[in-house]
């Protein structure tokens, strides 16, 4: 009858998208509930953008600052996001990340430890306390190699290097997806009664980031596409510290670590800025403000050669500073010619994460579609406006963790849903269309265009203006988007792949423009020239994107409302 | 802006060849960028694998002017522009394309390991000192490049009966944490055939990380293995004792 026999098939219980932390602490949780489970990943396991988180994961542990509790944690998150985060998402990250920390290490994970044998906590941007569980600067590489490693252990099944470039919906419910095996270019039908988005972020949208091929915006794409809300998409980090120089590295992240022990940033004249913007926190401050500060810095004509601030941490001992941020100084030695014990880095902002995302439900990490769960970055909430660094690795394994348990108990209690042949043919056929055509663009350049839309447009600093063109430069790339052309066979071909990644991150790029031209104020990681100040009506409200037909609707909805013990926690300081 | 000339190999593991690329070198750059460079510019097919570009995933690795490397890290200023830059697919794994191999082995070879498994009723204190020499072998980034030129791996093509250097700093890494309480010595000698290293070195020479694999994995991996199954008075020792574990 249908397409169904034309494809290699695969039917489990609950279906992860994407093999990062959020995607395998999900897999595990699903598999300790009896599901059968698959997760499929872009690349091989092992290799997704978790593995270059360095600095550390927050919970709070009280192992260095006894008088750090969860609930200086929440307050430091809802801050730091400027009030408009899922207050209940950030509650339940702040309880639940240290049982989360422990868990990690009975699975074998080997933190750094204090004197007394307990795990170490450094200080970092926004936190209260010395916070950050950590190794050395390479904590993200501990935890994506403890989760592959209990996975395995629980027999996980993963489909490595392939990508879905749809999911498959039964009315509204969400009941699989469609992708491909980028080795033979082969479609496979991933059919499944939930399915976990664990995608991470949309960096590729921009030329300076830090963020790997992978982040292309797939999972917030997907589920706007098959109907789900998008929330809070204006909202996107720019990392105050990536390298600057030489060119080939540039957006690659020097870790707020460096500033966590003790780096100090100057600029050309020597002068230590951060004075001006945060004389309290100084280099510790949050990073949208240091970011904004670097920026600030460069434009008035006080940056250094390469456009950036210098980052300083060799008033350490040598030693000291390979102990602790071994990668940074590995990194600078071979990329940069720059010995780090020695000399200042080169620093200057770069494009890192996505606040925003698929909408989600605090407790069950429920998107608004029956059947579709959201975790890590590809889901919006926990962060608000701004995140806390350290606070992504804890997001990663607490709500990992609940959409793994959700998702299961979903498919539990649910039939398997039908699968639409018409689907499959349609993403079929748009799949392979840019093969058919004798002539087109390459995706390579579109994407090149695209990135400096985003840099020069939708950066840092926005105002109306430049949001309005960016949009209808927006418009343009979509209809560029469609006559492209790709060479070669289907074969393991990154050019095919590109064109497919083009479309999400044009979708995800639109929904950024659009949710940051209607917030005319100044949030977090949003600063708004042309409105240069937090609005109070706009301190009320988070942006919401969804698909209408072909076109992109935006909506506002309330912030919800805090009970009363938690908004005395995040009060002013009296 | 002076040029450079890369020799790629395009094909796969029955057919293929050499084919060379001209790529204009900018300051700073990597033969990674060069790859794209070819991508964006000339072949959108060229397949080559990588996500961080930043020495930190272990995706990219390649065999540059014949020595194994992840060519993230590998930059083109500390190469000879006289002649052709070569890059390779690493040579001990099936070509599926250009410069993506079959690295499927590694992941079988992996699930036969024992999980950490920690002492009953711990409280989970642990030291600085004993773990140092553990996180020396968390490092690694699974680049494989000490499979690839392992000649057990790349000359004896014993894939079936052998772990190789990645899997012996794995095991290492369990071994020796410090609350982990089982043994895995039986399987370094029987499945893992820890025997067929000769410790030529030629790992720990390619290791990015620098993880000294030959002296602080396998060598003392070997020692519980004659320990534990070739050594009358251990024997004698750890009967005597009860202790499950050597070292």
């Amino acid at each position: 009858m249908t397409n169904q026999t034309k494809y290699e098939t695969h039917e489990h219980d609950v279906l992860i998208i994407g093999a990062g932390g959020a995607g395998l602490r999900a897999a595990i949780e699903a598999l300790a509930a009896g599901a059968r489970v698959a997760v499929v990943s872009k690349s091989l396991l092992g290799k997704a953008h978790t593995v270059m988180a360095e600095g550390g994961i927050a919970a709070a542990m009280a192992n260095v600052d006894k008088a750090d509790s969860w609930k200086t944690h929440f307050r430091d998150t809802m801050r730091g996001g400027k009030l408009v985060n899922n207050w209940r998402m950030a509650q339940l990250h702040a309880q639940e990340s240290p049982e989360r920390v422990r868990e990690l290490e009975q699975w074998g994970a080997l933190f750094d430890r204090t004197s007394d044998g307990d795990i170490l906590q450094r200080a970092f941007g926004g936190h209260t306390f010395k916070r950050l569980c950590h190794v050395g600067d390479r904590t993200g590489l501990e935890m994506i190699r403890t989760l592959q490693d209990r996975g395995v252990q629980l027999g996980i099944d993963v489909f490595m290097e392939c990508t879905v470039i749809r999911l498959l919906t039964d009315g509204n419910r969400v009941v699989g997806a469609f992708g491909y095996w980028r080795e033979q270019g082969r479609f496979v039908v991933l059919k499944a009664k939930a399915v976990v988005m664990a995608t991470g972020g949309i960096g590729k949208a921009w030329p300076v980031t830090s963020n790997s091929w992978e982040c292309t915006g797939d999972g917030m794409a997907l589920a706007y596409e098959a109907g789900a809300d998008l929330l809070d998409m204006e909202f996107v980090q720019f990392h105050p510290t990536g390298m600057v120089w030489p060119p080939g590295v540039q957006g690659l992240l020097v870790t707020e670590a460096v500033r966590g022990e003790g780096g100090i940033l100057r600029n050309k004249l020597g002068e230590r800025f951060m004075e001006k913007y945060d004389p309290k926190r100084m280099e510790l401050s949050t990073r949208d403000l240091v970011a904004r500060s670097i920026y600030t810095e460069v434009k008035e004509g006080r940056g250094s050669e390469h456009g950036g601030a210098f980052l300083d941490i060799s008033h350490k001992p040598p030693e000291y500073v390979k102990q602790k941020l071994p990668s940074m100084y590995h990194q600078f030695k071979e990329l940069a010619d720059v010995d780090i014990t020695k000399g200042p880095m080169e620093v200057g902002p770069t494009c890192h994460y996505m606040m925003g995302g698929i909408r989600v439900d605090a407790e069950t990490t429920a998107a608004s579609l029956p059947g579709l769960f959201a975790a890590g970055e590809s889901a919006a909430g926990l962060h608000g406006a701004n995140r806390l660094g350290g606070n992504s690795l804890s997001d990663l394994v607490v709500f990992g963790r609940r959409a793994g348990l959700e998702a299961s108990a979903f498919a539990a209690k649910s039939p398997a849903g039908g699968i639409d042949s018409g689907q499959i043919a349609e993403a079929e056929h748009d799949m392979l269309a840019p093969f058919e055509r004798g002539d087109g663009e390459n995706p390579y350049t579109v994407h090149r265009d695209l990135q400096n839309v985003m840099q020069n447009l939708v950066g840092i600093f926005r105002t109306e203006e430049d949001l309005t063109t960016a949009l209808a430069e927006l418009e343009k790339l979509k209809q560029r988007a469609t006559r492209l052309r790709v060479e070669g066979s289907r074969l393991f071909n990154p050019g095919w792949h590109l064109a497919r990644d083009l479309k999400c991150m044009l979708i995800v790029s639109e929904a950024v423009a659009r949710s940051a031209l209607a917030r005319k104020e100044s949030r977090g990681a949003h600063s708004r020239i042309d409105c240069p100040n937090p609005d109070e009506q706009w301190g009320k409200q988070n942006n919401v994107i969804s698909r209408e037909g072909d076109r992109m609707k935006l909506r506002q909805i309330p912030v919800k409302e805090m009970p009363d013990e938690l908004r005395e926690l995040v009060a002013d300081d009296k | 802006m002076a040029d450079a000339i890369l020799e790629v190999f395009r094909g796969n593991q029955e057919v293929g060849g050499a084919k060379q690329y001209t790529v204009p070198i900018t300051p700073g750059m990597v033969v990674l960028d060069a790859l794209h460079y070819i991508q964006a510019h000339l072949e959108p097919d060229l397949a080559v694998r990588w996500n961080c570009k930043a020495g930190k995933c272990g995706s990219c690795s390649a065999e540059v002017n014949g020595k194994p490397r992840l060519t993230c890290k590998t930059r083109m200023d500390a190469l000879p522009t006289d002649k052709p830059i070569t890059v390779y697919p690493m040579k001990s794994f099936p070509v599926i394309k250009d410069l993506v191999t079959d690295v499927s082995w590694n992941y079988r070879v992996n699930r036969k390991i024992p999980p950490f498994t920690p002492k009953p009723g711990t409280d989970w204190k642990m030291y600085q000192e004993d773990m140092d020499r553990v996180q020396e072998f968390r490092k690694c980034i699974e680049c494989f490049l000490c499979q690839n030129v392992c000649h057990v791996v790349r000359d004896h093509h014993k894939k079936e009966e052998f772990g190789g250097p990645r899997f012996f700093v794995r095991v290492a890494s369990l071994e020796m944490h410090p609350l982990d309480n089982v043994s895995r010595a039986k399987l370094l000698k029987d499945e893992l055939g820890i025997g067929y290293c000769n410790i030529t070195k030629c790992c720990t020479e390619v290791c990015p990380e620098e993880i000294k694999i030959t002296d602080n994995a396998i060598i003392p991996l070997k020692e519980r293995v004659v320990d534990e199954f070739y050594d009358p008075i251990m024997k004698l020792v750890r009967k005597i004792r009860g202790a499950p574990k050597a070292g």
